[in-house]
Parts: structure tokens; C-alpha cells; sequence
């Protein structure tokens, strides 16, 4: 432990200073979802798949829901799409200060929604 | 002097999970203790009525995170069973590596809390300090930190390719040198047995006989590990378990930080032995019929109990988790004790409340 103790002090600190240092995400870590909307053909097999129920798509408004307060990281709805437009970015989520959806349209450009408490 | 009833929990600092303790006092001596639960249930197997068998899996990892890749791995085998699906060999070596990652990463947990609980807190910071490349290891093999997500029905999502079963060997080399570094302070150190050992006594026949779990168990001197059953491709491993004799918290401290150095060898086992080829089978149809299944935790033995109808929802889902079966253990051998050492000894069996209540 001594060792341990002397080695502490002059080796730099084990923790980063975080909102100012950021980790590089790992190149397969399942970070932040996204969608490639113009790929997407709203076929809403994501929806269906998804353990935690938190993908909402409306082929008949055009558009493609995320809650990414309900999403689990699972990475099921990423490898289900058959058009590969889902991804996982390598970094996670920055926190916000309200929750709120992200509503992809096609037609759009990408807005936050009000997420529903009873999904 | 006369009894006193003094309430232990569910909100106290040394318990990372709400339990409630009812302690008998005598001159600071417990007399009885009797546990109370029901702060954090979830409903986690009423879900099963609402999600597909295949979207349970993210449920049942839910159960506790700690320990979440081994949930989903018995879940997972549990349905197999029912299937009659055979997993690919590297699939079965794959569940061998990240089930073992978890149980590092669980122990390296339990001993920064337990080494905090009395009282050691610069060794708290270094165990986790440890820990933190075991969940970096996860999260550039699996894609999550500490809630993997890589069991499936028939396999394993993931596959890890010849370098990073390079660099996770070269991480777990670092890891055992930290912790031999940290050997002697947690094992040979004067405070640290003054507060552990002869505390919570639990005698061979008494461990059996109250059907203790886990490190709990093989501290007392028994030598029994789900292992054994060679489940997924632990026949193939070179592995005996961990036994002490003691049957004090000590003991059980020592089980689990010499459980840490087999996992490691263990990880390097299934590395040396994987063989090439798929990692999952695609499974067809719905499960039928009723099966038992039972793994190793970190805290013990898990047992699930599934019944299935031949639809996509299951007819019955039942987890018993190992902290329950250590919870009558525990109830046994706070009598006799100081008041004082009730956080140690209940940081002894290592506790996973939410895991009990599911």
C-alpha cells in the first residue's frame, strides 16, 4: 500500500476533468442513437423490436421518434434495420436539463418533442 | 439492561440498496435481527406478460446490473433448453469471457464498498480505480459499460476479433499486478482484520443447513459453484472453486479477492482455448414447455425457473436470486455481534436488494 500511496503522488490524477477533458467513445460502444432520416423508409420494424419501447414511427406523418430518456443501448434496433440507417455514435448522450424527444421528418428538419411520463 | 429495538436501514450509509434490519440490542450486543424487505420492487417478471421472450432479455439484465450479462445468460440458456437449440462453440467461450469480466468487475465492487464500510476508504478508491479497466474492457468489447447486451437466443451478439482479445489480456495483466499490490493491505493488514476477523461466524453445518450461496458458502468451507455443472463451456476450463474455511467476514473477503485472480485466469483460458466460427444460431418458433436453470453469480448460485406456452409471451417467469438465499445466513450470525460491525457483516454477503426483489 505504501508503494501504492508514493506511486499516487506523482503520477498524475486517475479521473478526468470531465466536461472539459472528454474520452474518445470506443470504436463499437453504442453511444448516442441516431438515424439517417433521408435512408429511412419509416417500415417501422425498429419500433417493433425495440425492448424498452421507446422508437414511435408514423409512415402516414412522415417521421421517425426517439425518447432517449426511455432507450436502453441495446443496439437491438440497429441490427434489425434493414436499411442500416440506424447507428450507434462511438460517444455517449450530452445530459440536458429537460427531457425531451427527437422527432426525425422527412420532410423537416429535426425538432425535440415532449416526451410522454406513460409511455 | 433492557432491550432495545434499534432500526437498521432502509436508508443508511454503508448500504448501497434499501434493506430494513430490525435489531434487538443488549448493551450494544445484537440479540436478534430480523430483515425487512420491499423497498425496491420492480415487477420485473410480471413484464413477461407484456414483452416478446426475446425483448425479456433486456428485462431480465435489468434485474441487476451488476451482475446483468450472467441474468441474460441463463435466461438465455433456459430458453435454448426449450428450444433445442445447440450455441456454437466461440459463442459458449464468448459467454465464458464477459460472464467472468462481470464477476471481476462485481468483486473489485464489493471490495472498495466492503473496504469502505470499514472505514478504509483510500483502498475503496483504488479497487475502483482497478475496476475501471475491467468496464473499459466491456465497453470496447461489448458496447456498453457495466449493462452489456450481448446475450442473445442462441448466442452472443458480438464477436471479439485476435486484437482485442490481445489488449484484453494485456488489461488484465495490469489489473493483477494492481491487485497484488493490494494483497497484503487488504489481507495481512492489522485494522483490517481487527474488524473482520471472528466477526459473523458461520459454521459449516450452519451455512448448509440455511442455505447459504456463493462466496458466502465457500467461505465456510464448502465447496459448491455452479461452475461445476460445466455449463456453456466451463468443461473445457481448468477450474476448482474457491474455498476458505474461516466462516467470518474475512473469509468471505478473502473467497471473493481470490475469486478475482481465477476469473482473470479463467478469461485467459477461454481467450487461449476459443475456437473460430459463428457466435450465434438463428432460432426459429416459440419455446414450449417448463425448465430450471442455474448459474453463477458473483454473489452466489441464480436460479430461474421459466414456463413457456409456445407463444411469443411467457407463461411464467421466477428468479431467485443468491442475496435471498443469503439473507437467513445473514439474519444467523449478526447475533452476538457489536452494533458496530452490523455494516460489515451485512457488507459480507454482499447484498444485491434490488436483485431480491426484482
Amino acid at each position: 500500500m505504501i508503494k501504492n500511496i508514493f506511486r499516487n503522488f506523482v503520477s498524475g490524477s486517475a479521473t478526468r476533468p470531465y466536461p472539459i477533458e472528454v474520452r474518445p467513445g470506443f470504436k463499437d460502444a453504442r453511444g448516442e442513437l441516431a438515424n439517417k432520416i433521408g435512408e429511412c423508409t419509416l417500415c417501422g420494424i425498429c419500433a417493433r423490436k425495440c425492448p424498452s419501447q421507446c422508437i414511435t414511427v408514423s409512415r402516414k406523418d412522415q417521421y421517425w421518434e426517439v425518447d432517449p430518456f426511455s432507450c436502453v443501448y441495446c443496439g437491438i434496433c440497429v441490427e434489425a434495420c434493414p436499411q442500416n440507417c440506424l447507428l450507434h455514435y462511438a460517444e455517449h448522450r450530452k445530459p440536458a436539463r429537460k427531457k425531451s424527444g427527437l422527432l426525425l421528418n422527412k420532410n423537416e428538419s429535426p425538432k425535440l418533442t415532449v416526451v410522454s411520463e406513460n409511455r | 439492561m433492557s432491550k432495545t429495538i434499534v432500526p437498521f436501514g432502509p436508508q443508511h450509509p454503508v448500504l448501497p440498496e434499501p434493506i430494513h434490519l430490525s435489531l434487538t440490542v443488549e448493551d450494544e450486543i445484537v440479540k436478534e435481527a430480523v430483515p425487512a424487505f420491499g423497498y425496491v420492487h420492480r415487477g420485473l417478471e410480471k413484464l413477461a406478460e407484456k414483452r416478446d421472450f426475446h425483448q425479456m432479455i433486456q428485462v431480465v439484465e435489468r434485474v441487476c446490473g451488476i451482475c446483468s450479462m450472467i441474468h441474460a445468460m441463463c435466461y438465455c440458456q433456459g430458453l435454448e433448453t426449450l428450444m433445442n437449440v445447440d450455441v456454437p462453440r466461440r459463442g459458449q467461450f464468448l459467454r465464458v469471457i464477459w460472464s467472468e469480466l462481470h464477476r471481476i468487475h462485481s468483486h473489485l465492487l464489493w471490495l472498495g464498498l466492503y473496504a469502505d464500510a470499514f472505514g478504509f476508504e483510500s483502498v475503496f478508491m483504488q479497487f475502483w480505480k482497478i475496476r475501471e479497466r475491467i468496464m473499459d474492457i466491456n465497453e470496447a468489447t461489448a458496447g456498453n459499460r457495466v449493462i452489456v447486451s450481448v446475450n442473445q437466443v442462441g448466442g452472443v451478439r458480438r464477436d471479439l476479433s485476435p486484437s482485442k482479445c490481445e489488449w484484453i489480456l494485456a488489461e488484465l495483466a495490469h489489473v493483477e499486478q494492481e491487485m497484488k499490490d493490494l494483497e497484503s493491505t487488504m489481507l495481512n493488514n492489522y485494522t483490517v482484520k481487527k474488524r473482520t476477523v471472528g466477526k459473523g461466524v458461520l459454521t459449516q453445518e450452519a451455512a448448509y443447513e440455511l442455505g447459504a450461496a456463493g462466496p458466502t458458502l465457500r467461505a465456510s468451507g464448502i465447496a459448491q459453484d455452479m461452475r461445476q455443472l460445466a455449463y456453456e463451456a466451463f468443461d473445457e476450463l481448468d477450474f476448482a472453486p474457491v474455498v476458505e474455511t474461516g466462516g467470518d467476514a474475512y473469509a468471505r473477503g478473502v473467497v471473493r479477492f481470490r475469486e478475482t485472480f481465477q476469473s482473470i485466469d479463467l478469461v485467459r483460458q477461454a481467450i487461449a482455448r476459443m475456437p473460430q466460427g459463428d457466435t450465434f444460431v438463428k432460432v426459429k418458433g416459440k419455446p414450449e414447455g417448463e425448465v430450471v436453470q442455474r448459474v453463477e453469480q458473483p454473489r452466489g448460485e441464480c436460479l430461474y425457473y421459466i414456463k413457456a406456452n409456445k407463444t411469443k409471451f411467457l407463461d411464467r417467469l421466477r428468479i431467485r436470486t443468491p442475496t435471498f438465499a443469503n439473507i437467513p445466513p445473514l439474519a444467523a450470525m449478526l447475533p452476538g455481534m457489536e452494533l458496530a460491525d452490523v455494516p460489515v457483516l451485512i457488507l459480507s454477503i454482499d447484498p444485491c436488494i434490488s436483485c431480491t426483489e426484482r
